[in-house]
């Protein structure tokens, strides 16, 4: 393993924690609302997978998003200034822990509709084949996605076409209370990809190393033409569905059993002993995350909220005609956008 | 007894499950995690996981069903955790449960309920906000239902499943921790007409579901400026009870309606379409709207406030038709 990347990797996750573990602290304080999803324990699936793509390849994720969003590289201020409602934030405010979104690092949301994200993933692997880019889209979705007919329907389109994307199913075992047995006639989740004709393997969600090498070998395989792949990452939630989640449906006991695998333990642990990682190193690389996360919520502490009046902006494309100007006051619009046709920014 | 919109809700549900047999309760995690709003909390320890159901994320297949097991002769309770996830299974709302009846020229019936949550309010953002049983409402075929108190809560579920056609019932997100009083003999109630909330002579504000709260708290502050305020709950969206909506503009020749849906191609719009074909000549003031902006609903809580309808709002609106004309 190479020490230098090794500590990279460890750092990933290390960020995604730390500001995790402050979206908890904040919420509490009633700064950030709505419903809050956090990667706590799964971060080894984003560092892992984020860490094979490029610049202009594409993400679409799901609710619990903030972890791959910060790795895809939005800055952790803009996120929080999100969460915070305010207008730095990097959809305005106007979406949310679970609406994410980033043109700049073709970060293509957050979707708080279970199994949502996987048609337009589809979508954007087809413009770019159609369009003769190499770039690949990588969709992640959780298991409870897979049923779905959303599911089904993009698995088929995907390999019937040939499309340049990698699904990667986020199993976690639990969709929000209903255990993976528990919905599923067939548990093995690869093999609902298989078939249909994708090449699918299981791989070690906990294990980022483990998580990188199959992402690697399946971006490289995407890119250079082998059709759609799917990665099963066996991984766990450490922490509730949401803030809201008793957790009636799961025993401390299970839950303390996974915490033994801990991704950021097992990695930091691997580095340890063969020597990669030195107890000054391993502070500082929590202290700079530390000083990270305290910077981005000084950031969206100062934040301020988007004026009423632009309640109305942003339900048709600016640049075109009867961009619903007189809707603000819910008078009837006449015509079609324009400016619809244009695609995204 | 004390009761919360909640509890009255799983009041109904025991109650029917204890009357008849052929009742069940499905959906997405209604059992083990005890209902994603917990209105099912702790059926499954008493019915077992054979009546309270827990189904994987499948909307459309599991609204298929309760439609199969209405026609297979069960009595079904399907539960969809909102609105804006029964989109998924609109296919089958639409096209199977609305249309059976019909297509097989009178041979197949779907008695068959389908709760979901509905409506803003809780900066959840544009995906899990949205009030659109007013889409629903437009639909032959399916009886339309909203309660917005405890006695509607408690009572139109017992009532909707003996119903031989398809309810949908909707239960906007900010009632469940509504708290009250319920009577302890609170059973069955009609789901065919609208309600007087609260009676009034110079203006008729007609509302249902979450909105309810809203336009009686804005019918308190036009009191104090000396407007006062019919309040009408629709209770049930299709069919309109026109009579009661009639009667009551004829006694105060002005409505404003109040509808959480947005504007355009509206509920509201067919609520106050209805009462100008009938009541024209009754009306003293053309018939003022309260919607929601139309914008998906943002998460940022002033401007998701912003979006919604308002007492402030309500109160407005009922100003200007009472200036407005004679
Ligand atoms: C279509 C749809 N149905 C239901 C929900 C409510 N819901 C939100 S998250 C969730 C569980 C999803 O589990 P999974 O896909 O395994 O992802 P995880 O939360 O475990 O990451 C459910 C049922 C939803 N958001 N969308
Ligand atoms: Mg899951």
């Amino acid at each position: 393993m190479d020490a230098a990347h090794g500590r990279h990797l460890l750092l990933q996750m290390v960020r995604v924690r730390q500001l995790e573990e402050k979206c908890v602290e904040l919420y509490s304080a009633a700064k950030i609302r709505g419903f809050l999803h956090v990667y706590i324990g799964e971060e080894a699936v984003a560092a892992g997978v984020l860490a094979s793509l490029g610049p202009e390849d594409a993400v679409v994720a799901t609710y619990r998003e903030h972890g791959h969003a910060l790795l895809r590289g939005v800055s952790a201020g803009a996120i929080l200034a999100e969460m915070y409602g305010y207008v730095e934030g990097c959809c305005r405010g106007r979406g949310g822990s679970m609406h994410l979104f980033d043109a700049a690092t073709r970060f293509f949301g957050g979707n708080a509709i279970v199994a949502g994200g996987l048609p337009l993933a589809v979508g954007l692997a087809l413009a770019d084949k159609m369009a003769g880019r190499s770039n690949v889209t990588v969709c992640f979705f959780g298991e409870g996605a897979v049923a779905e007919g959303a599911f089904h329907e993009s698995m088929n389109l995907a390999a019937l076409w040939q499309l340049p994307v990698l699904f990667c199913c986020e199993n976690n075992l639990y969709a929000m209370g209903t255990a993976l047995a528990r919905s599923e006639s067939q548990t093995d989740i690869a093999l609902k990809a298989a078939g249909y004709e994708i090449a699918a393997w299981a791989v070690d969600g906990m294990d980022v190393l483990a998580v990188e090498e199959g992402a690697r070998r399946a971006v490289d395989a995407v890119r250079s033409g082998g059709g759609p792949h799917f990665l099963e990452l066996r991984t766990y939630r450490f922490r509730a569905h949401s803030m809201f989640d008793p957790e009636r449906y799961r025993t401390k006991d299970e839950v303390a059993r996974w915490m033994e695998r801990d991704p950021i333990t097992l990695l930091r642990t691997a580095l340890e002993s063969a020597g990669h990682l030195s107890p000054a190193e391993w502070e500082q690389l929590q202290a700079d995350a530390q000083a990270e996360i305290a910077a981005a919520v000084e950031f969206a502490e100062a934040g301020t909220p988007e004026p009423v009046e632009e309640l109305t902006r942003f339900v048709y494309s600016e640049r075109g005609a009867g961009d619903g100007a007189d809707e603000a006051t819910g008078a009837d619009a006449a015509g079609q956008p324009a400016g619809k046709a244009a695609g995204a920014p | 007894m004390k009761s919360s919109y909640r509890e009255a809700l799983r009041a109904g549900i025991r109650d029917a499950l204890i009357r008849d047999e052929r009742v069940f309760l499905m959906g997405e995690d209604v059992g083990a995690y005890g209902g994603s709003f917990a209105v099912s909390l702790g059926l499954l320890e008493e019915f077992g996981p054979g009546r309270i159901r827990d189904t994987p994320l499948s909307e459309s297949g599991f609204v298929g069903a309760g439609i199969g097991a209405a026609l297979g002769g069960m009595r079904p309770i399907v539960e969809i955790m909102t609105v804006n996830f029964s989109l998924l299974a609109l296919d089958q709302i639409v096209n199977n449960a609305a249309t059976l009846l019909h297509m097989s020229g009178g041979q197949f019936h779907v008695p068959l309920v389908i709760r979901m949550t509905t409506g803003a309010g809780r900066q959840l953002g544009a995906q899990h906000s949205h009030s659109l049983e007013g889409w629903y409402a437009h639909i032959p075929g399916l009886r339309i239902l909203a309660p917005a108190t405890l006695e509607d809560a408690r009572g139109m579920l017992w009532t909707a499943l003996q119903d031989p056609d398809p309810v949908l019932i909707f239960e906007h997100g900010s009632l469940y921790n509504v708290p009250g009083e319920l009577a302890n003999d609170a059973g069955p109630v009609d789901i065919v007409t609208a309600a007087i909330r609260r009676p009034g002579d110079d203006i008729s504000l007609i509302t249902y579901g979450g909105t309810l709260p809203v336009v009686l708290d804005a019918a308190d502050q036009l009191a104090a400026e000396g407007i006062d305020a019919e309040v009408l709950d629709l209770r049930t969206l299709r069919p309109l009870d026109d009579a009661a909506i009639l009667a009551s503009v004829a006694r105060t020749h002005r409505a404003v309606v109040v509808d959480e849906g947005w504007r355009s191609g509206s509920l509201s719009a067919e609520v106050s379409a209805r009462i100008t074909e009938q009541a024209f000549f009754d009306l003293d003031a053309p018939v003022g709207r309260v919607c929601s902006a139309e914008v998906p609903i943002p998460y940022a809580k002033h401007l998701e406030l912003a979006a919604l309808p308002s007492a402030a709002r309500v109160v407005a609106a009922a100003k200007t038709a009472v200036a407005a004309g004679g």
